[in-house]
């Protein structure tokens, strides 16, 4: 059906894929066989399968298949419900992809055609803001060059567009007749999932021509701002890239449920045990007794011997006490996590307003890990920052601007018309100053408006919107704009502004690019009245050391300015323009272009140019921009670290930024000791400073602090010391020192190291690395860790970490997507964590205690009772009631407690973040409080067993018929039970509500209804041997005698505990205990006891340089080629994105430059700050 | 492929304000305080010792006396007989002299007990067809498989009723004979019937419905191999008490729970005058038709005399364990009151 006559794409493999996908597990028929075969691959599902299987051999029988079967099918169901309803959404979805049009050329024309009909080879029409239905080549665009942009938020989580072209012979294949006759062969890599590669050729017309990933449409891309394009499917359906890359997640478990599938083995373990001795008894009894009993009830056929009896009493007991490992425990389990989550969705106080967004529990699974986290490692930009830069201050030749003397922002649209109305500013008298028109303010704003790499676009008159490549350069452009320096708009060699209301064209001669050695940027330009100037903005510690020797006053005081501005952790730049003679011009001009040129080595020869014309500034102030961090991070952040929570910052930014950052956000205070610097680039300078500089120190201070110890600290192993030391220290190590710090012979060093310090910041690191700093904390520290992050580069760290958050509402929805948790903003972190995380942790650890307990109090009195009943494997209980008790008489209750308890209100936790401490040391649920349950579900089937047998076996009724038969003494047993584990939930449930109320009265009264129905002679009447039971509840209940048993089992299984939790209140308590115990002693006069430790979050008066300057090169040059003009915005965006998605690359080539981000701090004034670097490479 | 959302207005997504998905539901929230666990813990002390008091005194005025006859006296020659294969089928009567110490008054209450008899192992228990129990015609010709060895005899003939607890069944028989200080032995006379539930002797236990005899009904069934008598012979002297409904057989066929167990007799018939006031003191005889053999499994046998209170017979366990728990529980509520003193006194702990 389509032009395959023409062309044919050689695949390395044969077959030819349709573009149909299949996201779904099951269909309708399939559904039963394969949902089942996946259920019984849980070892549970299986093992309660061997137990059925077991059920039915009649010899080992010892209950009713049904006991089992009716857990296992109501367990089975749940789940395969479950999955179903996964699967059919699912289903959905599929459906509505694969039948999205698309337009496939066939036989020369335009056919419209499903998504799932599209074939290898076909060549297909996109149109703007289409979904690529396939892999495609792209054969050719609307646009010029075959150009087309594409957006790849649904690939990598990149919003901004990024550009593709098509290889310059097919470009020119513009319409549907030409491309019909494209008889091309295309011959490729076999299908993957690396979405940033492609390799292949085209064999067309006897020529051959390399195909990379710049030819590629990826499915699941937007085509934007481009009218149509045509493309070539290259993979389809499954093979395509997207789909390569959905492969499942790995499968998080929580360290509960470690513990728990532990646990169980042990279970597992205790129960051969238990039917071993049971087993040994049985041979004894039969030898000595059964064998004698024989002409009352002789063995059954096949046994001969008390051995093999004994062998079979093992299975019976084996089915018996299999309820030790309830089916329902793990079903529980998960239907406690979907409850948590849901409360997680629920949460309103989690729900961010502004981005519409609620938080998201995108994983089910991890809920109560939430209440045990121990380490947060953190992405900066866009998590703890909002990436919004606004231009806060200002020092203009000398004089400080931006002090916020009044509570309202100027308005600046009355006198400027082209003003930006989301810009604020509060210093009046700079306005005034502009208005005056002091000479240094007009040429300040100036360098702002033409010293930038910024693109604009009005849209209409006076509706201008900038296209900034880095934030911080448009927050200066818009603060120059709102000044009445208007930047309007940009040739190759033109700049026209808008200059107190009078258009003014300058021409741009050349642009001197950022990078990260240089620090700074340069324009040169020739003003309209033919002057030529420079116009420099850049690093303070750069410039300052290129003034010309007239600026030095002005130097000092804005020296002093920017100390200033940097001690409120504002990113600073400094301006300064210099007057160039034309003579001066020329010869540079000439120079610069023989550099450009220059084949080898050329940028360092642009770069020794621009050094060369980058003299002798004359300083006109400084800027200060705030990197505007999230809502709440600085008090999320100390919270959290009440909370004993470690947070370690892993950013791709630099280490400037990096600290800044770290000062604004509480992590580094002035009550930090030291902040070590590692930055050295060998392996030796890495191990030296992490080793003996850092630790040395460290030890040192916690020596002088400890005074007199000294001696016991030198004895000490140096571990222990660093793990004793409790000095705020903090660590800020690059990426290039943690490339070797995480070789594995240093990497305990360095873990060592970071473990002591208070704050880690981890600047310029790689994902990867991200991820491996994870890993290195996970593997050696067994401690919960989260990663939370919002771009593509943290989906790595985000996948390793215990527990993955996202943030989202953002740009880019790939770390949502990687996410076991999503929300946007950093704050509710600290809600996430100390309420939902601590009440998941706390929940399910009450929860798995009774369950334990429940069972084991269920199960041993069968144990117990085999010693009565020559180990014959008789249970104690009615059938009905062991099949019922887990799912019916005792499962509501518990759930109940596990979905609903809480020890403590919310705020309280928020109040006081060491609440959260028991989950990070795990008290709550662990080896030992597993044993104590254990016990006390041994203890009180001792009880139970024994009471009503001391009781019954003598005891008769008031009518004088004995109460010693085996109805009675099972019917009394089981409602003592009953009523004993409905005492015990009472206990401890923490929280009643109604639902508990409803729930607990309710399996009691649910118990006794079961009961009489049972025992009823209806029943009875209709299955004689099923219902054998008839009239035993209400023979045994009417008694007097039996009620006080049950009283008194219940009075003496009880009492203990209550004496032991009392006991433990008063000499032991735990501080959510004080807690609950204050809130009930002194509800009146409450003081926030928590939030003191909190009080001194005063800004810091240290001072320490900020610059910071989020710049990419290469944009100069972009500018000056005039390559981008056309499609200015577009244009922009598709380098913007340069910087997000090769950011890695421009870093790993800047890593084979020793020179790379020089540090500032040997200029920096900051006492505090201990820089340890590698001085031999300057 | 990409998420779909709502435009209707920036608060669409926003969760309910509703008190459950908040997690603020109204509940109360108790907690261990000195001032609920110590009292609590007082108070279930003296309730306990209060209990255990009163029913003390109460079992105090309850009378038991449990003979062993197993091999005591004339009994021997029975057991011995019992014990010898050959002898097995004879018939063996023997006489046992006791003495009352002290007038049993009320209602006198006669048991037979039996010492390491298992009922309640489980293939007994399950060796047993409430189907047939029931008078199902069907059930009663093809008996259920769990009644195997004794489901039918060695003809192929089906057992009524099957199974080995029937077979089972206790079958000596007692006759009580009061010797007054002066005048001539009385026969103590006892009601064998009314001793079982109600719902047992009504609905559990039914005949196959017949117009004819009862023989006619249990036409083409075997009696158990141990007993003596059919089914339907059970009880000579009460026609209506023959069959399943039988007392004694429903009495049996209540299994106990454990190894060591009594079960109801009769009870003592009050309307004669010698006897209207219970059992009077003095010197018993009772004869025993003995034919339950306990020698194979080392059993033994005995008659127990017993009267009756409010809450049952004799049972010493009960207000004893009522007593104990309630001097623990005292000990207790001292010691937490001690330590509450001590250490925990206005939560100085929990000012910390």
């Amino acid at each position: 059906k389509s032009d395959l006559s023409h062309f044919h794409v050689v695949l390395d493999q044969t077959r030819i894929r349709n573009n149909c996908i299949m996201t779904s597990k099951y269909n309708i028929i399939t559904f039963l066989p394969v949902n089942l075969f996946e259920q019984f691959q849980e070892v549970a599902n299986t093992y309660f399968l061997f137990l059925l299987i077991l059920q039915l051999i009649p010899q080992i029988s010892s209950l009713s298949w049904f006991t089992t079967i009716v857990p296992l099918v109501l367990v089975l169901s749940i789940t395969a419900v479950k999955d179903a309803t996964d699967d059919y959404f699912r289903h959905k979805s599929d459906n509505q992809v694969n039948n999205r049009q698309s337009q496939v050329l066939i036989n020369g024309i335009l056919q419209k055609e499903k998504w799932m009909n599209v074939r290898v080879g076909d060549i297909i029409k996109l149109e703007n803001n289409q979904f690529v239905a396939a892999d495609l080549l792209l054969l050719s665009s609307s646009e010029p060059h075959g150009l087309c942009y594409i957006e790849t938020a649904e690939l990598d989580g990149e919003t901004n567009m990024k550009v593709r072209q098509s290889l310059s012979v097919t470009s020119e294949l513009g319409d549907p007749n030409h491309l019909a006759q494209f008889d091309g062969e295309v011959v490729c890599e076999p299908p993957n999932n690396k979405l940033d590669r492609f390799c292949g050729t085209l064999y067309w017309r006897e020529c051959k021509y390399g195909l990379s990933n710049q030819n590629m449409l990826l499915r699941g891309c937007v085509l934007r701002n481009t009218e149509s394009c045509y493309g070539l499917v290259i993979f389809a359906g499954p093979d395509t890239k997207l789909m390569q890359n959905s492969g499942r997640t790995k499968f998080k478990r929580t360290s509960i449920d470690r513990l728990m599938n532990t646990l169980v083995l042990w279970i597992f373990g205790f129960l051969v045990c238990m039917g071993v001795i049971l087993a040994i008894g049985n041979a004894v009894w039969e030898r000595e007794v059964g064998f004698l009993f024989q002409s009352y009830l002789p063995w059954d056929p096949p046994v001969d011997n008390f051995l093999f009896s004994a062998f079979l009493s093992f299975w019976s007991y084996v089915i018996i006490l299999n309820t030790v490992v309830p089916i329902s425990l793990y079903v529980s389990v998960e239907v406690i996590r979907l409850c948590h989550s849901y409360f997680i969705n629920w949460d309103r106080r989690m729900f961010c307003n502004r981005s519409s967004t609620p938080a998201e529990a995108r994983s089910t699974t991890l809920n109560e890990e939430l209440g045990q986290v121990e380490y947060i490692f953190s992405d900066k930009t866009g998590t703890l920052t909002q990436n919004i830069m606004t231009f806060n201050k200002c020092s203009i030749n000398g004089r400080a601007y931006g002090e916020r003397h009044r509570a309202q922002p100027l308005d600046f649209s009355t006198w400027n018309p082209l003003a930006d109305r989301d810009f604020c500013f509060y210093d009046a008298s700079l306005l005034e100053a502009v208005k005056v028109g002091e000479p240094a303010v007009h040429e300040f704003f100036r360098v702002l408006s033409l010293c930038h790499t910024v693109m604009s676009e009005e849209k209409s008159e006076g509706e201008l919107v900038y296209k900034a490549q880095s934030p911080d350069e448009g927050a200066l452009v818009t603060a120059a704009r709102n000044f009445g320096f208007v930047f309007r708009s940009r040739t190759p060699s033109t700049i026209t502004t808008q200059e107190l209301g009078k258009a003014v064209t300058y021409t741009l001669l050349a642009i001197l690019d950022f990078n990260n050695i240089r620090k700074r940027m340069s324009v040169i330009v020739r003003t309209p009245e033919g002057r030529i100037r420079l116009y420099c903005k850049g690093a303070d510690t750069v410039l300052f050391e290129r003034l010309h020797s007239c600026s030095h006053d002005v130097m000092n005081i804005t020296s002093d300015h920017l100390n200033e501005y940097a001690g409120d952790g504002l990113r600073t730049l400094a301006l300064a323009y210099r007057d160039l003679s034309e003579e001066q011009w020329a010869e540079w001009a000439e120079r610069y272009r023989g550099a450009d040129k220059a084949i080898d080595c050329r940028e360092d020869r642009l770069a020794a140019a621009y050094e060369e014309i980058e003299q002798d500034l004359m300083l006109l102030g400084a800027t200060a921009i705030e990197d505007k961090l999230q809502e709440g991070v600085a008090e999320t952040i100390a919270i959290l670290s009440l909370a004993n929570i470690k947070i370690w910052v892993l950013t791709g930014d630099k280490q400037e930024t990096a600290v800044n950052i770290g000062y604004s956000c509480k992590m580094l205070t002035d009550d930090t000791t030291e902040v070590f610097i590692v930055n050295g680039h060998t392996v030796q300078s890495v191990r030296e400073d992490l080793r003996l500089v850092a630790r040395e120190r460290m030890m040192e201070s916690a020596r002088t602090r400890d005074g007199g110890k000294e001696v016991e600290t030198q004895w000490a192993p140096p571990t222990s010391v660093l793990e004793s030391i409790s000095g705020e220290f903090a660590l800020v190590i690059s990426g290039h020192s943690l490339a070797h710090a995480l070789e594995a012979d240093m990497e305990q060093e360095f873990l060592e190291t970071a473990c002591a310090c208070r704050a880690v910041i981890c600047c310029r690191v790689t994902p990867l690395q991200k991820a491996m700093v994870v890993e290195l904390v996970k593997r050696h520290k067994n401690a919960v860790t989260l990663a939370i992050g919002d771009g593509a580069n943290d989906v790595s760290m985000i996948k390793t970490a215990h527990i993955g958050v996202g943030i989202s509402g953002q740009e880019g929805i790939q770390a949502v997507l990687a996410s076991d948790y999503s929300f946007s903003q950093f704050r509710f972190l600290q809600r996430l964590l100390l309420v939902h995380g601590r009440w998941s942790y706390l929940r399910m650890c009450r929860f798995l205690c009774y369950f334990f307990y429940k069972n084991f109090a269920f199960t041993m009195v069968h144990f117990w009772f085999g010693f009565f009943c020559g180990f014959s494997a008789q249970t104690v209980y009615d059938q009905y009631f062991i099949t019922l008790y887990n799912i019916v008489y005792t499962s509501l209750p518990v759930l109940a407690m596990g979905i609903f308890d809480q020890d403590v209100p919310e705020q309280r936790s928020l109040e006081y973040p060491k609440l959260y401490e028991p989950g990070q040391l795990n008290l709550l649920f662990n080896k030992r409080e597993f044993f104590i349950c254990i016990a006390q579900g041994i203890y009180t089937s001792v009880v139970l067993f024994f009471i009503p047998y001391g009781v019954l076996s003598q005891a008769t009724q008031s009518n004088g018929v004995p109460l010693a038969d085996y109805q009675t003494f099972a019917v009394t047993t089981a409602t003592a039970l009953v009523i004993v584990v409905s005492v015990q939930i009472s206990l401890d449930t923490g929280y009643w509500t109604a639902i508990n109320h409803f729930f607990v009265w309710g399996s009691v009264g649910a118990y006794f209804t079961i009961l009489f129905t049972m025992h009823s002679s209806v029943l009875f009447n209709i299955f004689p041997k099923q219902f054998h039971f008839l009239g035993s509840s209400q023979n045994t209940l009417a008694q007097p005698v039996v009620w006080l048993t049950i009283a008194l089992a219940t009075v003496i299984c009880i009492a203990p505990v209550l004496a032991f939790r009392f006991l433990k209140l008063d000499l032991k308590p735990q501080l959510s205990d004080t807690v609950r115990y204050t809130q009930l002693v002194q509800q009146k006069k409450w003081k926030p006891g928590g939030r003191a430790a909190l009080g001194r979050l005063g800004r810091g008066g240290s001072r320490r340089s900020g610059y910071a300057f989020a710049h990419q090169e290469g944009f100069g040059e972009l500018i000056t080629s005039g390559k981008n003009m056309r499609l200015s915005s577009l244009a922009l965006a598709t380098f913007a994105s340069r910087h997000s998605a090769s950011w890695i690359d421009t870093l790993r080539k800047k890593k084979h430059n020793p020179h790379s981000t020089p540090p500032t701090g040997d200029s920096s004034p900051a006492p505090s700050l201990v820089l340890i670097s590698e001085t031999n490479t300057f | 492929m990409g998420k779909v959302r709502a435009d209707a207005g920036p608060f669409a997504r926003r969760p309910d304000n509703s008190a459950f998905k908040q997690q603020r539901l109204p509940a109360w929230s108790p907690s261990l305080t000195p001032y609920t666990v110590l009292p609590v813990f007082y108070f279930l002390a003296l309730v306990c010792v209060l209990l255990g008091v009163w029913l003390l005194i109460t079992v105090q005025n309850t009378h038991q006396l449990k003979i062993d006859y197993t091999d005591a006296g004339a009994c021997a020659t029975c057991a011995e007989m019992r014990n010898d294969p050959t002898k097995a089928k004879m018939n063996c009567d023997c006489v046992i002299n006791f003495n009352v110490p002290k007038t049993f008054q009320g209602d006198v209450f006669i048991y037979y007990g039996l010492i390491n008899f298992h009922q309640n192992l489980r293939r007994y228990i399950k060796s047993r067809d409430d189907d047939q129990l029931v008078g199902r015609k069907n059930s009663l010709k093809s008996p259920s498989s769990y009644c195997e060895p004794f489901a039918y005899d060695e003809n192929a003939v089906p057992i009524a009723p099957c199974g080995a607890v029937a077979n089972s069944m206790f079958n000596d028989s007692f006759t009580l004979t009061y010797h007054p200080p002066a005048g001539a032995a009385v026969n103590v006379p006892l009601y064998r019937k009314g001793i079982t539930w109600y719902t047992d002797k009504n609905v559990k236990f039914r005949n196959p419905s017949t117009n004819t005899t009862l023989q006619q009904a249990f036409q083409g069934t075997a009696q158990p191999p141990f007993w003596q008598k059919p089914v339907y012979e059970l009880d000579l002297d009460h026609p209506n008490n023959n069959g399943f409904i039988n007392d004694d057989l429903i009495v049996w066929m209540r299994e106990a729970a454990f190894p060591n167990f009594k079960k109801l007799y009769g009870i003592l018939n009050r309307a004669h005058t010698t006897f209207s006031y219970g059992l009077p003191e003095g010197n018993y005889s009772i004869a025993i038709n003995y034919n339950f053999p306990v020698q194979y499994f080392q059993g033994r046998k005995e008659v127990v005399l017993s009267t009756v209170s409010w809450f049952g017979g004799q049972n010493h366990f009960l207000p004893i364990a009522y007593l104990v728990s309630g001097g623990l529980i005292f000990i207790v509520a001292i010691v937490l009151t001690a330590v509450y003193v001590k250490v925990g006194r206005s939560g100085k702990n929990m000012e910390e």
